[in-house]
């Protein structure tokens, strides 16, 4: 029985042997399952990105390089892609072309219901297929032979590259997902992986051991023969506790441990995660939310810098000016740099005056209460109840703090119950587009219900245009309107402090694909 | 009025009875948890990001939840009867029985270690505070005690962790993992801290069990009697003031087992109940039920098991 | 011989027994030995300290628990409150032509350009050779080595731009701040400069007008040294006052914490009495319902009754929780109470009692429930802690108290994760609910000991 077998081997290890040459590390959660066509989380990306490979790749500089693909030629409607003869799975077989097309037609079958369904609209056909109108066969991708992948796109898409690196694009064996028929990507023996590890050991809730993949084809590169997540927990003090006693390589810090860490002289290292936290607004008709001299007086009335500087205090965030975060590239340097923010002051007498107005178009004779829809985490229990006050002492408004757990919360968003919701967006693929998209009227995340012909407008031209000044030129007039129009208001750009041993070195952090990529690690003394 | 023992013959009667009354209250536990589920908002299908309408209604199809709720009970029951639970909708591919059969060895293993802790620490401390009334080992005791109970056990857990991960770092190596499972090693620290909680209270309930026969005039007899102290202890005090302990024993390990969410996650062990607390949090319908009809009929044999032992140590007790 | 008896005639005496005081009842006889207990008298004393604190307390104590001092967050009691008053941020124009360094500063040096205050510090150095970048690191010492310069702050991809604010939760102390220069690819070339740095605190002075920190207005305001708003306790992590919140914590805590277990006792008790009493089927049937409820999944019908009572966001759902626990809570009592009545209706003495006449009501009342007093007692020692956190647990679910408002529990729940740097948030509260513990352990035992029947002759 497995009990017994674990009984005598358990958990044991040191956070780095340079012999072995293994690594051990913590796990925040369990991934749900690691079937590249549906998974959705960090977790399973950041698994999936090491035992599987798509058709490109980033690497350590992050830029696209080849994966599967030897070379490939992406155009205005077609793109051509040339597999290399040996790519090959971990039972020995290659990785063909049909491969591709089988995983794709399988995350766009309605049946599948994968959320990431819609990464593949660009293709031809692709959002049809999701919607049933269409059968999967007639996908705009085909295998011309078993090395050659011609992809039929819907229409110009300028970031098709960067998208091709998402697992929903990876490769899946048409035959092997039959033999496993239901259980695809649910243990280890139930996936077969073209990337440079294999999944050795799957314990649910306990630990995911990953080897090296000696059929992989760029196996000279990777240097790691070990990636053991030998502990799965979230919880952080516990993490870093396993990190003081020399059990894993990487800990997370946070604001309260963070004093403990400067003590102990650890080298300490920032990332910029790429997300936006943001407060976003009902825009239905039917709440006080939908008067845009309310938000902007809200909008007036934050201090972001106080908010991110003293409350949160994590080193790592920086304060929320644009949706856009500032790693986004723009035509030659950072979009931010190349189109700066429109931002304003804090000015509680504008905002009263805006508030004013409000209170005079809603046609109210007292201001009733807005209702703050909260999750349960301990950071957005604390931004909502310093903004609750801050409203309260600034401008007078009553606001009620709404706490769910997830899926509560989520039924509310979609019912559209709620004035305002504390929100975060991460990207889904590095182009501007993964959050510029998200106000259009038709993107049914777009919770609030918001609706401006005019940021669809520009949203269409950045869909569209292949021209890079073009289309960053639209997201800065997008960019305008959500500040304007005080569409959400942003609160912080997510970042985090973590402690690494020293003696790992190549570790690569990325704000797209996975979280953490070892493929170019080594231990280093 | 009082009979004397009753006879083994009565006895197997009792338990069939009661196994039979088991099975009835599982099935009510389970119903009530199917409609309480349902009526609450959110369902396992939302996720943050959206879905479109077809896709959504598919999926509904799919998982039988576009029927109505008598009829998705119907088919649930059926399944349960036949010992199929379901698929999780938050970890699709596992089966809830997977699920089950892989987490609640572990937490049952936490639990009943922390049981056995509790146990021998309540009856030795609650004896000790009762014997030495008023002196030291009372005051320290109780002292103890009462900051046992009035900290929360999330605080000792990660206090915990915290001084095992100072006491490695002074000796040098690790005498005992700070997280994780798999040997019996990793058993050791999240078992007592679980443990802690239980074992203050049975102290508590050891101390004032005892002193309240302390005068009673069996023990005088024993006493005057001049039999020697540890078998007027075991064979009188013990006996009588245990079973309120044995009471409390029971539903101890089910809430126990079910509890350990807190350690479960500070030490990172994969037991059932952070499967549960997340079910609930994800409106995961297939396992919070799996989970609490599991639970509710281990917790009904449990009741079970402790009446049966009643009738043994108190012959007096009729069972009915 | 001749014997002489005298008698006296016997005078016929009254009274052969005194009667010294009036016959006490049981409950009499109980309240005077409860009296004289001495544990008893401790957690009466306990019991009104806490009443004061918790009726009387907000009175006397009037700052308001909602107020966020954000000069002050997570301060332990004690600390200096001294600040500057300053004006507010104003945004550095950090173009590289502009804020010379001064021409005294070697190649490899860092500078501090103005003042160094909790408002922003601002540094600059000189720029280096061969650099694309830099990277500023901000330490609490001085540097053991190139790997331990401490917090990365930022790093700067403009090897032209050689300043940097720094706004991170300055606290006014001194940081040692290091600046290291980049490669293209973002790797460290050698060598760093360290500056130690003393922050002062200041205010601005509109936040020190709000506050009515000085009489003063206008422009005199700026660069007094003003007092910060007192803090007896110390502040939590939105630098709210910690007694002001402890104190009206306290209502709502002491009144879970106390209603609610009493109420869910009392319904154990009843039921459970009843089921030990009968005892045959009723009692099966009973105790089959109690297992029922016991087995119900706690947080699943938390939801539920929430849903049920329809607490509009931001009310306190308090009479929705009290009503939840007590229904779910019971049975555990229930339990014990049936246990140790099972035990006591076969002892002697009660069928002595019955012989004589006594009807099942006054079996119960007089005889049976007194004698599992000790049980009881216990039971609600560990039920008031456990309600106290249940109703923190739910409030971080969105039921109990809605935010802003304190309670003991959830101050707890925040006060764990700064328990390291910041131990005094946690550490108060959790000492009032030992408090409150204590009484409950004290009262306990003064009321077991004062209503044990046995020791009633042995006094």
């Amino acid at each position: 029985m497995w009990l017994l077998a674990s009984l005598s081997e358990g958990a044991s290890g040191n956070a780095l042997d340079a012999v072995e040459g293994s690594v051990t590390l913590a796990l925040s959660e369990e991934p749900p399952q690691l079937d590249s066509s549906r998974a959705t989380d960090t977790v399973s990306s950041q698994i999936l990105g090491h035992v599987m490979e798509g058709l490109l790749r980033y690497d350590e500089f992050n830029r696209i390089v080849p994966g599967v693909a030897e070379r490939w030629e992406i155009g205005a409607t077609k793109a051509t892609f040339w597999l290399r003869d040996d790519a090959f799975w971990s039972d020995g077989t290659r990785v063909t072309a049909h491969d591709f097309v089988f995983a794709w037609q399988t995350a766009l079958d309605p049946q599948t219901a994968s959320e990431y369904a819609f990464i593949l609209y660009p293709i031809k056909n692709a959002e049809a297929i999701n919607s049933g109108q269409l059968d999967t066969e007639v996908l705009g991708a085909t295998a011309l032979n078993d090395t050659t992948l011609l992809v039929r796109l819907e229409r110009p898409v300028a970031y098709f590259d960067s998208l091709l690196v998402f697992p929903t694009y990876f490769p899946i064996k048409r035959s092997f997902h039959n033999e496993h028929q239901g259980r695809y990507g649910a243990d280890a023996s139930d996936l077969l992986y073209n990337g440079p590890f294999v999944i050795e050991k799957w314990i649910h809730g306990s630990q995911l051991r990953m080897v090296r993949n000696p059929h992989y084809w760029d196996r000279d590169r990777i240097r790691l023969n070990i990636i053991d997540y030998a502990y799965i927990t979230s919880d952080v003090n516990a993490t870093l506790n396993l990190f003081k006693d020399r059990k894993i390589a990487i800990a997370g810090l946070n604001s309260e441990n963070l004093d403990d860490a400067l003590q102990r002289h650890w080298k300490l290292e920032r990332f910029n995660e790429g997300c936006v936290g943001y407060i976003s607004f009902n825009h239905r008709s039917s709440r006080l939310t939908r008067n845009r001299h309310l938000r902007r007086a809200l909008q007036l009335a934050m201090d972001t810098n106080e908010l991110v500087y003293k409350v949160i205090a994590m080193p790592g965030n920086l304060p929320g000016i644009s949706f856009f975060p500032v790693w986004l590239q723009g035509i030659e340097n950072q979009f931010r740099q190349e189109f700066p923010a429109p931002e304003t002051q804090v000015d509680v007498a504008r905002a009263r005056g805006y508030l004013a107005q409000a209170k005079k178009e809603l046609g109210l004779d007292e201001w009733t209460s807005l209702t703050f829809l909260t999750g349960d985490r301990a950071t957005t229990n604390k931004i909502s109840e310093y903004l609750q006050q801050e409203f309260k002492e600034k401008l007078g408004l009553d606001i009620k703090i709404d706490r769910q757990i997830f899926k509560q919360r989520l039924a509310k968003m979609s019912s559209g119950d709620f004035d305002m919701v504390l929100a975060g967006w991460c990207p889904d693929y590095a182009d501007p587009l993964t959050f510029g998209d998200l106000f259009a009227s038709w993107n049914k995340n777009n919770r609030g219900e918001y609706s401006n012909p005019e940021l669809d407008h520009w949203v269409r031209i950045a869909q569209n245009s292949l021209e890079p000044a073009t289309r960053m030129y639209a997201f800065s007039q997008i960019q305008k309107i959500i500040h304007f129009d005080a569409v959400i208001l942003p609160t912080y750009e997510s970042g985090s402090v973590f402690v690494r041993d020293p003696r790992l070195k190549g570790v690569v952090k990325r704000a797209v694909g996975m979280d953490s990529d070892f493929s170019s690690a080594y231990i280093d003394g | 009025m009082a009979n004397s023992r009753t006879n083994r013959h009565d006895y197997v009667r009792y338990a069939i009875k009661r196994l039979i009354q088991g099975v009835i209250t599982v099935w009510l536990i389970a119903t009530a948890t199917f409609f309480a589920m349902h009526n609450v908002p959110g369902d396992p299908l939302l996720d943050e990001k959206a879905v479109s309408p077809e896709i959504r209604k598919n999926l509904q199809a799919k998982y039988g939840l576009d029927r109505p709720l008598l009829e998705q009970y119907g088919i649930y029951l059926a399944n349960m009867i036949g010992g199929d639970f379901g698929i999780s909708y938050a970890q699709e591919n596992r089966s809830v029985n997977d699920i089950i059969r892989e987490h609640f060895p572990v937490s049952a293993i936490l639990g009943i270690l922390s049981i056995v802790f509790a146990g021998l620490g309540g009856i030795l401390f609650g004896a000790l505070t009762a014997i030495n009334r008023n002196r030291l080992p009372d005051i320290v005791i109780m002292f103890l005690v009462i900051l046992g109970i009035s900290v929360p056990s999330f605080v000792f857990a990660a206090l915990g962790q915290m001084t095992l991960v100072n006491v490695n770092a002074l000796l040098g190596t690790s005498i005992l993992p700070v997280a994780g499972w798999g040997t019996v090693s990793h058993m050791i620290m999240p078992s007592l801290i679980l443990g802690l909680g239980t074992m203050a209270f049975l102290t508590r309930l050891m101390r004032s069990s005892m002193l309240e026969i302390d005068n009673a005039d069996y023990l005088r007899t024993a006493i005057s009697k001049g039999l020697p102290p540890t078998r007027i202890f075991l064979r009188h005090q013990l006996r009588n003031a245990i079973l309120p302990v044995i009471t409390v024993l029971g539903p101890s390990i089910a809430a126990i087992t079910t509890g350990g969410f807190v350690v479960e996650l500070v030490f990172a062990i994969p037991g059932l109940g952070r499967y549960f607390v997340q079910a609930v949090q994800q409106s995961d319908y297939t396992v919070i039920m799996g989970t609490t009809v599991f639970y509710g009929a281990f917790l009904v044999l449990m009741v079970i098991v402790v009446d049966l032992l009643y009738g043994l140590v108190d012959p007096r007790v009729r069972l009915d | 011989m001749e014997v002489t008896f005298s008698f006296e005639r016997t005078r016929a005496i009254s009274r052969t027994e005194v009667t010294t005081r009036p016959s006490l009842s049981y409950w009499q006889d109980a309240w005077r030995r409860f009296k004289v207990n001495p544990r008893s008298l401790i957690s009466l004393y306990i019991v009104a300290t806490l009443g004061l604190f918790t009726l009387v307390g907000p009175w006397v104590w009037t700052i308001d628990p909602t107020l966020q001092d954000l000069d002050q967050i997570s301060v332990p009691p004690g600390a200096d409150r001294r600040a500057r008053v300053v004006g507010p941020h104003v945004r550095w124009e950090m173009d590289e032509t502009n804020n010379a360094i001064p021409q005294t500063l070697s190649a490899t040096q860092l500078a501090v350009i103005g003042e160094a205050t909790t408002q922003a510090v601002r540094l600059a150095w000189n720029p280096v050779v061969g650099a694309s970048g830099y990277r500023v690191y901000r330490g609490i010492a001085e540097p053991a080595s190139p790997d331990a310069l401490g917090l990365p702050l930022i790093d700067i991809v403009n090897a032209k731009l050689t300043r940097f604010e720094d706004r991170l939760d300055l606290k006014s102390r001194t940081y040692f701040y290091s600046v290291i220069a980049l490669s293209s690819a973002g790797f460290e070339l050698g060598g760093y400069a360290t500056l130690d740095v003393e922050v002062t605190r200041v205010i601005t002075a509109n936040e020190a007008i709000a506050r009515g920190l000085s009489e003063r207005r206008g422009p005199s305001l700026i660069g007094e040294t003003v007092y910060l708003d007192l803090h007896p306790l110390g502040t939590d992590y939105l630098g709210r006052d910690m007694l002001a919140r402890l104190m009206h914590g306290a209502r709502v805590s002491l009144f879970i914490g106390i209603v609610a277990p009493f109420l869910y006792v009392f319904v154990g008790i009843l039921y459970g009495s009843i089921a030990g009493f009968v005892a045959g089927r009723w009692d099966q049937l009973m105790m089959r319902f109690a297992d029922f409820v016991v087995a119900l999944p706690f947080l699943l019908f938390m939801i539920l009754f929430k849903i049920v009572f329809n607490t509009e966001p931001g009310e306190s759902g308090i009479s929705a929780m009290l009503l939840a626990m007590i229904l779910l809570s019971w049975p555990a009592t229930a339990r014990l109470v049936r246990g140790q009545i099972l035990q006591i209706r076969e002892e002697a003495y009660i069928g002595a009692s019955r012989l004589l006449g006594a009807g099942s009501m006054y079996l119960i009342l007089r005889h049976m429930i007194p004698n599992t007093m000790g049980v009881i007692l216990v039971t609600l020692t560990f039920a008031v802690p456990g309600a106290i956190f249940t109703e923190a647990f739910l409030s971080f679910i969105g039921m109990g108290v809605a935010p802003p408002n304190p309670s003991w529990g959830s101050m707890c729940n925040e006060g764990i994760k700064t328990m390291l740097t910041a131990p005094h948030e946690l550490v108060f509260p959790a000492v009032f609910i030992s408090l409150t513990v204590l009484v409950f352990n004290l009262l306990g035992d003064g009321l077991r000991d004062a209503l044990d029947t046995r020791m009633r002759s042995a006094n």
